[in-house]
């Protein structure tokens, strides 16, 4: 059923329709009327979970690990301080290999102040072994959540779903909300393999001695490298019940591009609009968007931007000291794989400024022109 | 059960564990299992009890254990007890089993919560007053006048324990009690009274620490009752945070017979030891009132 809605009651339906045993909330703006319409979906018999309504985030996930240790399928919202919060308990689900799936809506970090977008809060959380996906339309971030089910419980590990702070957690757009016999369909109830179990007992999390903790988180990347697949598969799956497809990265107009614009999140779209503006202009522009973040679909990447175009990476983030991370991980990644293609940096929309096809436009040419070489910042935007 | 049967009872975790000689905690954790029975799953953070119970792929434990984070207990074990009742399992009993720095200090706020959210599941806090487990450092468990690693000789703690069990009734929380394991028929009625209630449970479990209070592995059990009969720990319990019952009351001894067994407190001056006198006389004094007022109401 089409409806018009925000993305943050995009993702709440999407989790109703997951079905989840148990739901821990907290707000936080923007992410506040998630864990409202979740309440309101439990309250009014339409999710039969149990809703615990803890006094941090930091209990949020510990709750969620519990739940999750116990069997259930679980879910959350978080945002920005709260994430950063339950940072040490990120670990801590990763560890314990526990398929949690979270919704983070993509806001700045503190301080000063701030409630608008940018990615450092998710991009942050980069080492704790979550999977990281970013989306670009409310559509796509309801989806996401439910292929994020489906891929976390295959590969035992935590699915942290991002969405763009006001962009999408609060514009409202159609939506098709699938059925619940579509959904059952693509995602059948989680089935954990271990789990606190009175006839079955097992110690979960036992101090673990240099013996053995090497290969647990040698395991942990072997399964992050099989979800690099198995997205793919459980996309095609999705993509064969509900029609719809979204892949870890999409290449757009890059076949024949002499520059490619890499970004994530909402930007894709302000992207797209441009690349079509330049392409009117004669100029060869391709973008790629980058869907998921952990793992690192390397592959694809390489494979989506080829050989020889130039590079301009839009990072609406800022790796004090070093840059942007999206770039910083992209020059891995073909550092790594031989190529010397020029990768061009630009910092843009920290703390919710607005990235306009102007700016983007401004990048392009000037990454043509070899200005900001590729060892520069270029602060796109920004009043310096 | 009474107490004569528990003894004889087959252990409810393997042999073969990591406590010290002579930890109290281990022979509070055996009674409060035997008490509670196998539909029991466990939630420990980081304190003695996680290294207590193995180092992986050892484990103690003959029940499902959970281990969290040091500051989570209470939190965790909503996550279980949420996660059991999501399958319909009403008939088991999660137990959070926690330190003193777990409970008083780091876990304080989501054990606040758990508690006003009246979660069902028994929270126990085995009190051995100071992080025993990193080696001996004051928490706000620890008393007056005692040394610690972070309160050395010199400049020993000059601040009053927390009460913990009166902030826990004060939540108006359906039970919370206080037990010893050197009073085992009262540590196994309460375990037991506990299991029969449903919402938020206390149990503030006293664990006479041979490690970090310096004094003999065979004096654990003589510690717990000089405690107890000099009323530095009283046997209590409070029901709706306002039923309070005293569940024995002590003839009284000097707090010098429980103090100077001990070497956290050889330093003491009798200035001080008067002074603890003095503080140990007035909560007694106050919990007699409290039983007395709370009996009053009732009527």
């Amino acid at each position: 059923m089409k409806k018009v809605i925000t993305g943050n009651h995009a993702v709440a339906h999407a989790a109703r329709l997951a079905k989840p045993g148990v739901v821990a909330v907290y707000p936080i703006t923007p992410q506040t009327s998630v864990s409202e319409l979740m309440a309101e979906f439990v309250a009014k018999g339409q999710l039969k979970a149990r809703l615990i309504r803890v006094e941090s985030e930091h209990s949020v996930m510990a709750a969620l690990i519990g739940a999750s240790m116990a069997g259930a399928r679980t879910f959350t919202a978080t945002s920005s301080q709260g994430l950063a919060l339950m940072h040490e308990l990120l670990h801590w689900a990763a560890g314990a290999r526990l398929p949690i799936v979270m919704v983070n809506v993509n806001r700045s970090m503190g301080s000063p102040w701030t409630i608008w977008c940018d990615h450092l809060d998710s991009l942050s959380q980069r080492d704790t072994g979550w999977m990281q996906f970013y989306c670009e339309s409310s559509q796509e971030a309801l989806d996401t959540v439910l292929q994020a089910y489906k891929l976390s419980e295959q590969v035992n590990l935590p699915c942290m779903v991002n969405l763009d702070g006001f962009y999408l957690s609060h514009t409202v757009e159609p939506v098709d909300i699938p059925e619940q016999a579509l959904v059952d369909a693509f995602l059948p109830p989680r089935k954990p393999l271990y789990k606190l179990d009175i006839d079955d007992p097992h110690s979960f999390g036992a101090l673990t001695s240099p013996e053995h903790y090497y290969e647990l988180r040698y395991k942990a990347q072997k399964e992050m490298e099989s979800a690099k697949e198995l997205i793919k598969q459980t996309n095609s799956e999705f993509s064969q019940i509900m029609g719809r497809s979204w892949l870890p990265v999409e290449a757009i107009q890059t076949k024949d591009a002499e520059i490619i614009i890499v970004t994530m999140a909402t930007t894709v779209g302000t992207c797209r609009w441009t690349v079509k503006k330049l392409r009117q202009q004669g100029l060869k522009v391709g973008l790629v968007k980058l869907k998921m973040f952990r793992p690192f679909p390397a592959e694809d990447l390489l494979e989506a931007i080829g050989e020889g175009p130039r590079v301009v990476v839009l990072d609406r983030n800022l790796s004090a000291g070093m840059g942007g991370i999206i770039q910083q991980e992209l020059k891995n990644i073909f550092y790594s794989a031989g190529r010397r293609n020029q990768i061009f940096s630009a910092i843009v929309g920290l703390g919710g400024r607005d990235i306009t096809p102007e700016q983007i436009e401004l990048v392009v040419k000037q990454s043509l022109k070899d200005m900001y070489a590729a060892d520069q910042i270029n602060w796109l935007g920004g009043k310096i | 059960m009474n107490i004569e049967e528990a003894a004889f009872q087959e252990a409810p975790f393997h042999p073969g564990h990591l406590a010290c000689a002579g930890c109290a905690e281990r022979i509070g954790h055996k009674l409060a299992l035997l008490a509670l029975g196998p539909k029991t799953i466990l939630v420990i953070p980081a304190c003695c009890s996680t290294v207590i119970d193995g180092i992986f792929p050892h484990t103690a434990s003959k029940i499902p254990l959970m281990h969290t984070a040091f500051e989570t207990t209470a939190a965790a074990a909503s996550g279980v007890k949420a996660a059991l009742l999501a399958e319909g399992k009403t008939d088991i009993t999660v137990l959070g089993w926690a330190g003193d720095g777990g409970t008083f200090d780091i876990g304080f706020q989501a054990l606040s919560a758990a508690a006003e959210r009246n979660e069902d599941f028994i929270y126990v806090c085995y009190d051995n007053e100071a992080y025993m487990n990193t080696g001996i450092q004051r928490s706000s468990a620890t008393p007056f006048g005692a040394w610690t690693t972070t309160t050395p000789l010199g400049q020993t703690k000059d601040l009053p324990k927390k009460n913990i069990v009166e902030i826990l009734a004060a939540h108006r929380i359906p039970y919370a009690a206080t037990v010893c394991p050197a009073y085992p028929q009262d540590l196994t009625n309460k375990f037991r009274k506990a299991k029969k209630i449903s919402g938020f449970r206390f149990i503030h479990l006293f664990s006479p620490c041979p490690t970090g209070w310096k004094f003999g592995s065979d004096l654990s059990i003589k510690l717990g009752r000089l405690a107890v009969e000099s009323k530095v720990f009283p046997l209590y319990e409070v029901e709706k945070g306002e039923k309070y019952h005293i569940n024995y009351r002590p003839k009284g001894i000097p707090v010098g017979e429980y103090l100077l067994d001990q070497g956290r407190f050889k330093h003491l001056k009798p200035e001080e030891i008067a002074v603890i006198q003095e503080n140990v006389d007035k909560a007694w004094h106050e919990l007699l009132l409290k039983e007395k007022y709370s009996q009053e109401k009732e009527i």
